[in-house]
């Protein structure tokens, strides 16, 4: 046979490009049923849905299935639809059902299918509370619930393989097989970095956003508090996917409206803060081109990459952009800037932020993102938060009145709502930075080369006589590639900007689910119309902006900006090398001293014994706590990501600083005991 | 040698280092090295299993999955002497459960519980060792019994505390 059709169902079907039988059968419009097939993903062919019969080779799953010329394939028949309902019937019987009160009840891939494939009872008994394994709420960002998975590995596939994190995989076998992290030490104790994109690819209840609704109706519904709400760009464009709307459709006007309908006193647009981002961090790459570096900066508005780089590459701390993220600069500002201009009638200020994001959640609690014990930003809600509290006041969306966003926080300009779509950090970013280096006022601002949803995008844009050159990653698998190739000298570039979700943050773990395989490209769509529509274009254009600048922030990049809107890292990988207490402090005040033992291992043992005698000798010697980390002595490495393990020199950490000797360690901690 | 006495971690850092360099750090040799570090230590203790994936720069979840994946890792301290009774289809039908019970019973050990508290015996059920023949068996350490019964079971548990005592006696 020549040519290059098989028959589908009594069908001819040209097979094109298909990469596997179920792509070819979808895409000659039949919806084949799947739990673990992503177009995105490896194919796993455990979930025994996509089931066809191969004239020839009986039943076989169609993602794992080449399309062949000649081939004869039955997509229904009576023995496929009882097996595919035996299977979901068989799914059901592990799955904890209680549906309706389920995060995922209304987008669940199990129910859904369970109704198409006309499973209308299950003949075997719920398991009972006792048998039902208990919830993993150990991460702020994520919640795991067992009972609910169906072992498709969609969340363990996205974790490594687009991700190349691996925080989740199975665990155990046969009967007690489960998906999990390391040790069943829970999410929150794991290097999850809380990017939730195993929460977006779960077809259940199995991995969801750690819900916040109550603590925000509480807040609400407080009259001794005033409620700011601050909303993430990406939110715009992906909320009204709740109420039937298409995805991309921008409804800010709407969203201010129902926020302001739940009760918030105050709704301001988060595109300010990365209005004031753009000021910042374009402010530091200058800084950093007259110093000659370091190189290249990274973005740190992504909370899941600036994660990753704490867990596994805290050596790039210098490097990555010491802003915070819009949402954390954007907090500290409203509580520092509304009790000021006394608009919050000396009431208590709640900061509430809806963002596309899970990892927002944790980085909102992280002990450096609070003054003086009080937090930034109080709440974080997901868009599907959101959306399930409007929903839940029987809220008719689309038919809303569209409202402005409050002044003169709420006044952001186009490039701060690019944040929202990949790349445009970047481009924002761009748009001040040439202005500030040639002077001359720029109409043209669009910088298509870095928009786009591939994984990678690299553009050299000459500014003045800079060639500035850039790089635009989307998934921190993406990432780590490029941050090795940075780091081995084979890519030099002045500027990275990183989102750790493919798409950015229009495609975050926090926006709806949605089954539209297009939705990326759709809601970028929408948030680059969204910044045509805005009345100005560059971040630095915001009047608004440089009032608070006059009023509270004082210069860029000044004292104030330091303390309100910078941070700093920290070095957790603890999480991968558990550093061993060697000497326990016996007073208060503690000084830690860490020492990193590299291949050396005699090197290390002596400079703890040196350490040890001079903390004997010294008056103030209780108060030093010593930790010695183990790294593997040898590697048989593939290429530098710079792991340190095959650093034979000594590392000697006395509180934040870093040295290489033991005279210089013990005059530093002589010093810091005087303290 | 039993290293399990080992809590310096240094040391035990060491040994994992050499087990791990024996074995090239290669990471498609993960299941050879847990075995060494298991035969090394009686268990996997699980700073080492952290520890062995950031050598072989796997996710500590992979090294985790595959340790509870095979029946043969234990991710708790074994005992001195390890008795697997075999619950095959043909030791099953020769009544190898009532041996279970006994030896639960005479060790006070249970589903939940398979080391004693003096860390001298673990009993485990295990699938069939392939002995069908000699049903239904026990095998003690790197004894095989055959036809046991339960009191053959005791007994068995019985002279082992026997000469364990006399060793210590020995000793002292």
């Amino acid at each position: 046979m020549t040519d290059n059709t098989l028959l589908l169902d009594g069908r001819k079907v040209t097979i094109e490009d298909d990469r596997n039988l179920l792509e070819l059968i979808r895409r000659s419009g039949v919806d084949l049923p799947t739990f673990c097939y992503h177009s995105d993903l490896s194919v796993y062919g455990a979930c025994r849905l996509c089931i066809v019969e191969i004239e020839g080779r009986g039943v076989q799953a169609a993602c794992s299935t080449k399309p062949e010329p000649g081939m004869l394939v039955t997509s229904h028949s009576s023995q496929l639809r009882e097996a595919r309902k035996l299977t979901i019937e068989l799914l059901l019987a592990n799955h904890d059902r209680e549906c309706p009160s389920c995060a995922r009840s209304s987008d669940c891939s199990l129910q859904d299918l369970a109704q198409r494939l006309g499973v209308e009872t299950v003949r075997y008994d719920q398991k009972t509370k006792e048998e039902m394994l208990p919830l993993d709420r150990s991460s702020p960002s994520l919640v795991r619930d067992t009972n609910k998975c169906v072992l498709c590995g969609d969340c363990v596939r996205v974790c490594s393989e687009v991700q190349n994190i691996g925080a989740l995989d199975f665990t155990d076998r046969g009967a007690s097989a489960r998906v999990g992290p390391a040790f069943d030490l829970g999410l929150g104790n794991s290097e999850c970095v809380s990017c939730g994109q195993c929460a977006a690819v779960c077809p259940t209840g199995a991995i969801v956003p750690a819900d916040e609704q109550d603590e925000v109706w509480e807040l609400l519904h407080n009259p001794d508090v005033y409620t700011v709400a601050q909303v993430a760009p990406a939110v715009r464009v992906a909320l009204g996917e709740f109420f039937g709307m298409e995805p991309g459709s921008i409804v800010t006007g709407q969203m201010v409206t129902a926020l302001k309908m739940i009760g918030f006193d105050q709704v301001y647009d988060t595109s300010f803060g990365a209005d004031m981002t753009i000021l910042e961090e374009g402010n530091e790459l200058l800084e950093r081109v007259g110093n000659g570096g370091p190189f290249p900066l990274f973005t740190s508005c992504c909370p899941a990459w600036v994660r990753w780089a704490e867990n596994a590459a805290p050596e790039l701390s210098d490097k990555l952009s010491s802003c915070k993220s819009p949402q954390q600069m954007f907090g500290a500002v409203i509580k520092e800037y509304l009790p000021d201009t006394n608009s919050a009638q000396g009431k208590k200020v709640a900061v509430i932020s809806i963002m596309p994001c899970t990892a927002k959640k944790s980085e909102a609690r992280l002990p450096q993102h609070k003054r003086a014990g009080v937090p930034d930003v109080d709440n974080v809600l997901t868009t599907q938060e959101l959306g399930r509290m409007l929903q839940s006041l029987g809220i008719r969306f689309p038919e809303l009145e569209p409202a402005p966003f409050d002044l003169p926080l709420g006044f952001a300009s186009g490039a701060g709502v690019l944040f929202g779509a990949s790349g445009g950090v970047t481009e924002a970013a761009l748009r001040y930075v040439a202005e500030k280096v040639t002077g001359e006022i720029f109409s043209d601002v669009e910088f298509h080369a870095v928009r786009g949803l591939q994984g990678l995008k690299e553009a050299t844009v000459t500014i003045g006589d800079l060639d500035v050159r850039i790089a635009v990653v989307q998934g921190l698998g993406k990432a780590q590639e490029l941050v090795q190739r940075i780091q081995s000298g084979e890519a030099e570039y002045h500027f990275v900007e990183v989102m750790a979700c493919p798409g950015g943050c229009i495609a975050g773990a926090g926006q709806p689910i949605s089954k539209d395989r297009d939705i990326r490209q759709r809601r970028s769509a929408g948030i680059y119309t969204a910044e045509r529509g805005m009345p100005l274009q560059k971040s630095q254009d915001n009047h608004l902006l440089h009032q608070c600048y006059e009023d509270l922030i004082g210069d860029i990049g000044g004292h104030v900006a330091h303390d309100l809107l910078h941070t700093h890292y920290e070095d957790r990988s603890a999480i991968y090398h558990q550093p061993e207490r060697v000497r326990q402090p016996t007073a208060e005040h503690t000084v830690r001293v860490s020492i990193d033992s590299g291949a050396d291992r005699s090197a290390t043992e002596q400079a703890l014994s040196e350490i040890q005698d001079f903390c004997d000798d010294h008056s103030e010697g209780g108060r030093v706590a010593i930790e010695r980390r183990m790294r593997p002595a040898a590697h048989s490495c593939s290429g530098c990501s710079g792991c340190g393990s095959c650093n034979s020199s000594l590392n000697i950490q006395v509180g934040r600083q870093q040295h290489s000797d033991t005279t210089s360690a013990r005059e530093a901690l002589a010093e810091a005991l005087q303290q | 040698m039993c290293v399990s006495c080992t809590n310096q971690t240094s040391e035990r850092h060491d040994i994992a280092d050499r087990i791990l360099t024996r074995f090239n750090y290669s990471d498609s040799k993960l299941v050879p090295i847990l075995q060494t570090l298991q035969d090394k230590f009686g268990y996997l203790p699980r700073d080492l299993m952290a520890y062995v994936a950031s050598a072989l720069r796997l996710p500590p979840a992979r090294v985790y999955g595959v340790a509870t994946f095979y029946a043969h890792f234990s991710l708790h301290p074994k005992g001195k002497h390890v008795l697997k009774l075999c619950d095959g289809t043909a030791c099953h039908v020769k009544a190898s459960i009532p041996i279970l019970h006994a030896l639960e019973a005479h060790l006070n050990l249970s589903t939940d519980q398979t080391t004693t508290d003096d860390g001298l015996f673990t009993v485990e059920k295990v699938s069939c060792l392939g002995a069908c023949g000699l049903a239904p068996v026990l095998v003690i350490d790197e004894q095989v019994h055959g036809q046991v019964t339960p009191e053959m079971a005791v007994q068995f548990v019985e002279d082992i505390k026997e000469q364990e005592a006399l060793t210590e006696e020995v000793c002292a």
